[in-house]
């Protein structure tokens, strides 16, 4: 009896926590960014403004949700679903400690690669069915920069995959006992975050909304909790590349002394915080600069490193 | 890319400079005396209205929201019988401050005027008179001004000559 609910207990479990941190990042990154601008941000609603979050939370549910009339109305409904499912999705295979995971596939990495690349019809569906220049122009280039940075995103892995001797998410964390793989594979920590950065559409590599000149994008005919869920979506996706992070080069749950769930949770949070630094500090790159970088310079270095990754655990055998 | 590296690394040195923010309500940020806020009719220092209702500050006025009616007092003395500013037009140009040749119309560095009923901006001259003198506190119009009213002739102003006899012959 109790085998049977236990999956379905870990499920909630995981559900209940990572769609209230994607809620309570909205207030993280607000707070974070005014740290480093020297500001306060939200602090007065509740402790600490804590209370932002229950705030704008029901602005957005009580917001008009408007569907122009312009749009191709089902695509534009299933849109922004789409970005919420394959994020959640994918946290199916994510090890938050031993044991505790929803399935532990054993090409857990390729399913992930494969739903953060679902996310992409999201927006390219938004940018199409919105109807909109604007909008069109946001998809065209969210779809042109998943393409080219999935591409190195899935090299950069590999070197992990080698390393490890296998795609499966827990196999990859035990195998890190004893060093962590982010020293062997420094290149290829370095190439994923930039992938992952570029995946999750957050700024610097925010083309796809980039509001100053697309007026937000492949999200600009969206309102209510329709564009709340891109929010949501968009957060979700940076706790989980985040938690890959943490997975696949920081040990995941391996940590002295407290318990494994913790170190996973602060290995996470931190990526989480340095995505929000990058926000905060890093100009947004010109399209063909974002183009050319990830073709002529990120993927050739994911090819390197994957060749001499490759050619040294070769030459050890 | 080192440069990108050493922005976010400046930015996050950040992360322990002070924080600008001031928190408002409990804390006030500091105003120039000299700072465009609500605007008051100020008074000389003997206790008598500044303003003589000449009607240049309404002139002046980009959004035309002063509105007066100049009237005289026994002693000849010209005074506004009633002075209106609609403050939900008043963009504090300080442009009225300006025109006016007697001081009597000054901004002060006060901005907090919220009001729940954009009737209540309207404010009549009782709400704009204040006691003092305001930013120039020795000036008083009437006793530097040539014109003759109760108790000070013509020729009786501060640094006034008497006025020319033109009936007499000499210098
Ligand atoms: S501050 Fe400017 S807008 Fe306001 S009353 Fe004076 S002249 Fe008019
Ligand atoms: S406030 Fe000054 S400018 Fe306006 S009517 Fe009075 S004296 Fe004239």
């Amino acid at each position: 009896m109790m085998a049977k609910f236990l999956p379905l207990l870990v499920i909630a479990v995981v559900l209940f926590v990572v769609l209230n941190l994607a809620a309570g990042l909205i207030w993280v990154e607000r707070r974070l960014l005014a740290l480093w601008q020297d500001r306060y941000g939200p602090n007065r609603v509740g402790p600490f403004g804590l209370g932002q979050i229950v705030a704008d939370s029901i602005k957005l549910f009580t917001k008009e949700d408007w569907i122009p009339p312009f749009a191709d109305k089902p695509v534009f409904v299933l849109a922004p679903a789409i970005v919420v499912a394959t994020a959640l999705i994918s946290f199916a295979v994510v090890p938050f400690a031993p044991g505790f995971v929803i399935a532990d596939l054993n090409v857990g990495i390729l399913f992930l690669l494969a739903m953060s690349s679902l996310g992409v019809y999201s927006v390219v569906l938004a940018g199409w069915s919105s109807n909109n220049k604007y909008s069109l122009l946001g998809g065209i280039r969210a779809s042109a920069q998943m393409m080219s940075y999935e591409v190195f995103m899935g090299l950069a892995l590999l070197g992990v995959v080698i390393l490890a001797g296998s795609f499966r998410l827990t196999d990859i964390v035990e195998a890190q006992r004893g060093m962590w793989f982010v020293i062997p594979q420094f290149l290829g920590f370095i190439l994923f975050l930039i992938a992952g950065v570029a995946e999750t559409r957050r700024l610097p590599f925010d083309l796809a909304e980039a509001e100053s000149e697309l007026i937000a994008g492949f999200h600009s005919e969206y309102s209510g909790m329709k564009f709340g869920m891109f929010f949501v979506g968009e957060y979700i996706g940076v706790i989980l590349i985040s938690a890959t992070i943490a997975l696949l080069f920081f040990g995941g749950w391996l940590g002295p002394v407290l318990p494994p769930a913790f170190w996973f949770g602060a290995k996470t949070m931190f990526f989480i915080c340095l995505f929000i630094l990058f926000r905060a500090g890093l100009p947004r790159p010109r399209f063909d600069q974002l183009m050319s970088w990830g073709w002529k310079v990120l993927l050739p270095l994911a090819l390197i490193n994957l060749l001499v990754t490759g050619a040294v655990v070769l030459a050890r055998r | 890319m080192l440069s990108l590296v050493r922005s976010l690394w400046e930015v996050f040195r950040h992360a322990f400079a002070r924080r600008v923010t001031v928190q408002y309500p409990e804390q006030k940020a500091y105003l120039s005396p000299r700072y465009r806020g609500r605007i008051v009719l100020t008074r000389d220092p003997d206790g008598g209205e500044r303003c003589v209702a000449c009607n240049l500050c309404a002139v002046a006025c980009p959004v035309d929201c002063i509105s007066l009616q100049a009237t005289e007092d026994e002693h000849g003395r010209r005074y506004p019988e009633f002075f209106r500013i609609n403050f939900s037009r008043c963009i504090f140009c300080g442009f009225c401050e300006e025109a006016c040749p007697t001081y009597a119309i000054q901004l002060t560095p006060d901005t907090e005027m919220g009001e729940y009923k954009r009737k209540n901006l309207v404010y009549e001259k009782e709400d704009l008179m204040i006691d003092g003198p305001g930013k120039y506190p020795d000036y008083n119009f009437w006793r530097v001004a040539g014109v003759a009213i109760g108790g000070k002739d013509k020729g009786q102003a501060e640094k006034e000559l008497v006025p020319v006899d033109t009936h007499s012959l000499l210098p």
